[in-house]
Parts: structure tokens; sequence; C-alpha cells
């Protein structure tokens, strides 16, 4: 896990914007924050130096007991998502603390994102792999299919990690390096050049470097 | 009001004139040639317009030299100097891919109100 501080925020799509030259830079617009620090650990007390930060602020109805007394001390209500992130010094947040992008992001920097990737289903070995597959037409009986997955007497299993057919997407990707375009700290809004995993509305993780 | 769309509005370039397909537009680019700036022009027929916010584009179309040249502008390019209307066409498509495979007499546009 990265030792770095970083922020969760939420997708909100894609657009363009264009640089001073005239050229066309895909852009993603990322609701950030503000988050607000839940718990604080340290190397004593959990053995790891860490804190836990809250977004998406979620009704008291909804909240159940365990979790509200876990965020009462905080004091700024429930939370859909919960992350920790690692830091090297805890000791410089406290607990109910409001990080804003501005605190943490500035225009030029190179972050990481990491997120869930959209989910494709079930997939076949040339969608999920990139198989090439056999001819369409001319007879051939052989379209989609995976092939030979092995040899037979020796090693008369097959070998682990071969690529057959599965569960496509829905897993956890980090883009790195994406660099930051644009920070409006009035709006909450981070505009980072490029695509990031997941689908519009899905929860990212954040991270500085 | 949408964050994208206000990203958008902020972004986008409000002096784009109101043209059609089919009307003859003069378009000014600034071109950049090393440490040199200058503006070309480039003048013809609007076959196509691609509505939208910042992906808006506009594709002109012209015979040089005999040869039919077609070039897609971003409209809200910083890059695009202007667009001027030279002349306004009656057509009765949006999408004027037809006069690719028209030649001469055969590919004029019938300017509006001249009947």
């Amino acid at each position: 896990m990265p030792k770095t501080m970083g922020l969760m925020g939420k997708k909100v799509g894609m657009t363009r914007i264009y640089s001073d030259i005239g050229s066309s830079i895909p852009v993603t617009v990322i609701e950030t924050g503000p988050c607000v620090v839940l718990q604080i650990k340290t190397v004593a007390k959990e053995g790891y130096n860490a804190i836990q930060i809250g977004f998406g602020s979620k009704k008291d109805a909804r909240m159940n007991k365990p979790m509200s007394g876990h965020v009462k001390t905080a004091g700024k209500g429930g939370f859909y998502f919960i992350k920790e992130f690692r830091v090297n010094d805890p000791s410089q947040y406290e607990v109910g603390q409001t990080i804003a992008v501005s605190d943490l992001f500035k225009v030029g920097d190179l972050i990481d994102i990491s997120a869930k990737t959209k989910g494709s289903g079930f997939q076949g070995v040339m969608k999920r792999h990139g198989f090439a597959g056999g001819p369409g037409g001319h007879g051939s009986m052989f379209h989609r299919a995976p092939g030979s997955i092995g040899c037979s007497a020796w090693p008369s299993r097959v070998v682990k990690g071969k690529k057959m057919p599965g569960q496509m997407g829905t897993n956890l990707v980090t883009k790195k390096n994406v660099m930051v375009m644009d920070v409006r700290p009035d709006q909450n809004v981070l505009v980072v050049k490029g695509g990031v995993p997941g689908a519009k509305q899905s929860v990212l993780q954040i991270f500085t470097k | 009001m949408n964050i994208i769309d206000q990203i958008d509005q902020e972004n986008m370039r409000h002096d784009v004139p109101d043209f059609r397909p089919g009307d003859t537009v003069q378009v000014h680019i600034r071109i950049i040639e090393g440490a040199k700036e200058r503006v070309q022009l480039f003048q013809g027929i609007v076959i196509r317009r691609r509505r939208g916010t910042m992906d808006a584009s506009v594709t002109v179309r012209k015979i040089s030299h005999g040869v039919g040249v077609e070039k897609t502008f971003c409209l809200h390019n910083p890059r695009l100097e202007k667009i001027e209307v030279v002349t306004r066409g009656r057509v009765r498509r949006s999408k004027l891919y037809y006069l690719r495979d028209l030649r001469g007499k055969a590919a004029r546009i019938r300017e509006k109100g001249i009947n």
C-alpha cells in the first residue's frame, strides 16, 4: 500500500479542454471531498500509521448503531464511503478535521487514482484476453473458442494462471501519474488529464505522490 | 447546473457565428510554424456541422487544384481566429456528403433567396 495521503471522490464524467496552442486535451471531472478524518491509527496503537476518512454524507436514519458510534467523535455525521490512507506522520491530522481538495492537490501535480473498473460480466477469451480467435467462414468450425489449454501426458494438468473465460471487469485498478489540470476548491472539483477507471458516479481513491 | 456543463460553458467560445450546411464560409486558422505564427484562410462549403458543447465541429469542403479537400475544425478551439460567412446556400440535407460524388457545375449550391 502506498504511504501517501489521499482523498475520495466521485467520477462525474469526461469532457475536453483546449491547451494554449489549440490541442484538445481529454479530461475527467471528479467531485472530491470534503473528506472528514474519522480515526487516526498510529504505530503505537494499531501497528501502522494511517488516517481513516469518510466521504459522501449519509442520513442519520440510514446509519446503524456501531457506525454512528464510530463517527460520533468526528461529529460530522455519517458517511457512505470510509477508507484508510497510509500516512507517514499522523500527528498532523486530528479527528473531525475536514480535508478539502485544495489542501492536497494543485495544478500540475501527478497523482494516482484507484477505482473499480466497469464490470463486463462473464466474457470469453477474445474479449477478456485478446485472443485472436478463428476464421469466421470458409468451412471453419473454430470461431471464438480458447483452443488447446495444455499438453496431455505431461504435465497432464492445466497450468496455473492459464488465460480462460471468466468474470471481466470490477477489478481495483490504479492509474498512475495522472496530471491535475484544474482544482476548483469552491466546488470541490478536481479536473485531471485523460480517463480514469470506473463508471460515472463511481467512487475513486485519489492519492498524492 | 452540472459541473461538466459549467466547465464547458467557461471554455466554450461564444463568438461562433450562425451558419448552416450549404453555406460558404471562410475559416481563419492560426498556424504556428516554429516560432512564427500566421493566419491561414480556408474557404469552402460547409458539408457537415456537428452540434454539441465542447465537441462541436464543422467540416468545410473546397476544390483545390481540381482535388477535393475537406477540413474539420473544432468550433471552440482557441486556434481558430474567426469564421466568416461568405454566402448562404439553400440545401435540403443537413449532411452534404453527396457533394463528394459531384464535379463542376453539378456541385454548385443555389444561393438562399435567389430563385
